[in-house]
This record gives C-alpha cells, sequence and structure tokens, in this order.
C-alpha cells in the first residue's frame, strides 16, 4: 500500500502555522550543541521548545542555541521553565517575544519536586495574564478535564497534559484520561511530559493525541541521535495506527488460518 | 554610574546606553533581549534608551530547555 501521499497531508496547525511533524522536541539535557543539532534533524521535528535565561556575561562570545538550531528552519516554542508565578511567566514571556519576535509560547507552571505535577491554579492565572497580553499560548496541565477545558475556553491555543511526571520517563500512565481530554479537546491536544521511548510516542499517537512533546527520552537516551529517529518513527507509526483505527480487543482467540479445507 | 547588569553590580561611563552597553559586552544584538527596571526595551529603541545610575538589567537569550 502506498501510503505516502496520505502521511504529507496529514497535518495539523497550532496559532495559525502549520505543521507535518508530530513530534515536537526540546532543546534541553543534551551533552552539546552539536549533539542537540544532530538529535533535532533525525526527529523530524519542526517545532523546539527553549528556555529563557541570563546571558553569560563573562563569556558573551560563547555560541548560542541559535548557531545551531535555526529559528528560521525550527519554530521557537518558548517556555516558562522555573516560573512558579503568573508575573514570572508573563515577564520570562516578553523576553522571549523581545528576542524571537513572535508571540507564541509554552506555559508550564510547576509544583515543587518530586514530581514538578503542574500548578493549576497559577497556570490558570498565568494563561489569562499572558493572553490579556497577546501571547498564543500552548500549555502544560495535569490530565484534569474541568481545568483543561477551562484552558481551552480561556483561549489556550494547545492542551498539553502530561502522561507520567516530567524527565520520569515512565511513560503513558493515565491512557483513559488522556482518551476523556482528547474527546473534549476542540484544540490541539499533546502529551508533554513522561514519554521515555518510542513505544510511549506510539500509544499517546493511538490514542489520538495530535502530536507528542517529549525532552528527556531522546536527550537522555544512550545514543540520542538514533532515539530521535526512533521517536520520528513511533509518532509516524501511532498516528497512522490511528487512523487506520485498530481492531477490536476480544477476549478469547480467533484463527487467522480458514478452519476449512483441512487435510484428514 | 553603578547598574546592577543580570544581577551583578556593573560599572559604566556616563552617558551609556544599551546599545552601547551591547556593544561593550560584545553580544549580538540579533540574539538577546533587554529589559531595564522590569520593562522590555525594544530593539528599536536601544540608541534612544540611556541607562540611569541604579537602572536593573536583564539581558537574556535562548538555551535549550525542555
Amino acid at each position: 500500500m502506498d501510503i505516502a501521499p496520505q502521511t504529507e497531508a496529514d497535518t495539523w496547525a497550532v496559532a495559525g502555522r502549520t505543521f507535518r511533524s508530530r513530534l515536537v522536541v526540546g532543546t534541553g539535557k543534551y551533552k552539546s550543541l552539536e549533539e542537540t543539532a544532530a538529535a533535532i534533524a533525525a526527529s523530524g521535528a519542526e517545532m523546539v521548545t527553549v528556555a529563557v535565561r541570563r546571558v553569560n556575561l563573562s563569556d558573551p562570545s560563547a555560541p548560542m542555541l541559535q548557531d545551531y538550531v535555526d529559528p528560521k528552519v525550527y519554530t521557537y516554542l518558548p517556555n516558562t521553565a522555573g516560573c512558579h508565578t503568573a508575573k514570572d511567566a508573563v515577564r520570562t514571556l516578553r523576553l522571549a517575544r523581545e528576542a524571537g519576535g513572535w508571540n507564541l509560547v509554552k506555559l508550564e507552571v510547576l509544583g515543587p519536586p518530586p514530581h514538578l505535577y503542574p500548578d493549576m491554579q497559577a497556570t490558570l492565572e498565568a494563561a489569562e495574564a499572558l493572553l490579556r497580553d497577546g501571547f498564543e499560548v500552548m500549555v502544560y496541565c495535569a490530565d484534569d478535564p474541568v481545568a483543561a477545558k477551562r484552558l481551552e475556553d480561556l483561549g489556550c491555543v494547545a492542551i498539553m497534559p502530561l502522561g507520567a511526571p516530567i524527565g520520569s520517563g515512565l511513560g503513558i500512565q493515565n491512557a483513559a484520561m488522556l482518551s476523556l481530554l482528547i474527546e473534549q479537546t476542540k484544540v490541539p491536544l499533546l502529551v508533554d511530559a513522561g514519554v521515555g521511548t518510542a513505544s510511549d510516542a506510539a500509544i499517546a499517537m493511538e490514542l489520538g493525541c495530535t502530536a507528542v512533546l517529549l525532552n528527556s527520552a531522546i536527550a537522555h537516551a544512550g545514543d540520542p541521535v538514533t532515539m530521535a529517529r526512533a521517536m520520528k518513527l513511533a509518532v509516524e507509526a501511532g498516528r497512522l495506527a490511528h487512523l487506520a483505527k485498530r481492531m477490536p480487543r476480544r477476549m478469547g482467540a480467533d484463527p487467522s488460518s480458514p478452519l476449512t479445507g483441512l487435510i484428514r | 554610574m553603578t547598574v546592577t547588569l543580570n544581577g551583578q553590580p556593573r560599572n559604566l561611563g556616563a552617558e551609556t546606553n544599551v546599545a552601547a552597553l551591547l556593544a561593550l559586552i560584545g553580544l549580538d544584538t540579533r540574539k538577546v533581549a533587554v529589559e531595564r527596571n522590569e520593562e522590555i526595551v525594544p530593539r528599536s529603541a536601544y540608541t534612544q534608551t540611556w541607562l540611569k545610575d541604579g537602572d536593573a538589567l536583564e539581558i537574556v537569550h535562548f538555551i535549550g530547555g525542555g
């Protein structure tokens, strides 16, 4: 079966931008900027998350992320990692908007370690403030259908629940809740956090997620570039399986070979 | 005059604007953003934004993140 034309046409859009790749990758935790660039290229991602931090003034000529991951090639999605209040999130992303010149952002307001679970009250406050300020907000959130609906109603452009705690690599621990969220959400829904290996990404896509966002699963793999490629294929496979609609599960066996015409 | 630059005190000559400060540090203005006393300084305003004693400046850029 020739599936190439179908996958080519199978795009998704957020905030007026259309993407072919359903894998969004982080740019953190790599050993070097060279490795970052190679892994991102292998992943086929078109959107990458980035953090906003103070420039190291003692080494101003140090290479910067943009030198390796070209913002003209990849859509940068600045995040609010490290922000614990709406004020910090707005301040950080205003700087990001000035540095990058665009207003599509990833909001994340986290609770304390060891779970770094999304702080939904603070997230809702920050989302309101950012939307008022003209940002287009893709929002990391709990798998809480009530809070997710509220974020969508506020005007967030993508809902991004966790599959497991950030950086845990535990995989999709909440398939039932994600299915509920997929069912109710009208904007793109991305699993953001929890994916540990390729099969986890495939499971998220089979459930019907629009896309998958991950970082550690690639950056902390033994061979990040090979894992990036595995993730690309897993997301594509999961997406195709979702579109193809899996067979029903049954409790008993159903032989694949006909029972007629057996030799006696 | 003394300003606070990314949390550290720094002595600067009088009559310094943001453009001159970035040139002094050696930063590519296309890759950074500047905040002065918690207000964004737009790139287009770097040459007109004159620093005052006691100003708090943040100069940020994009780094790897998830």
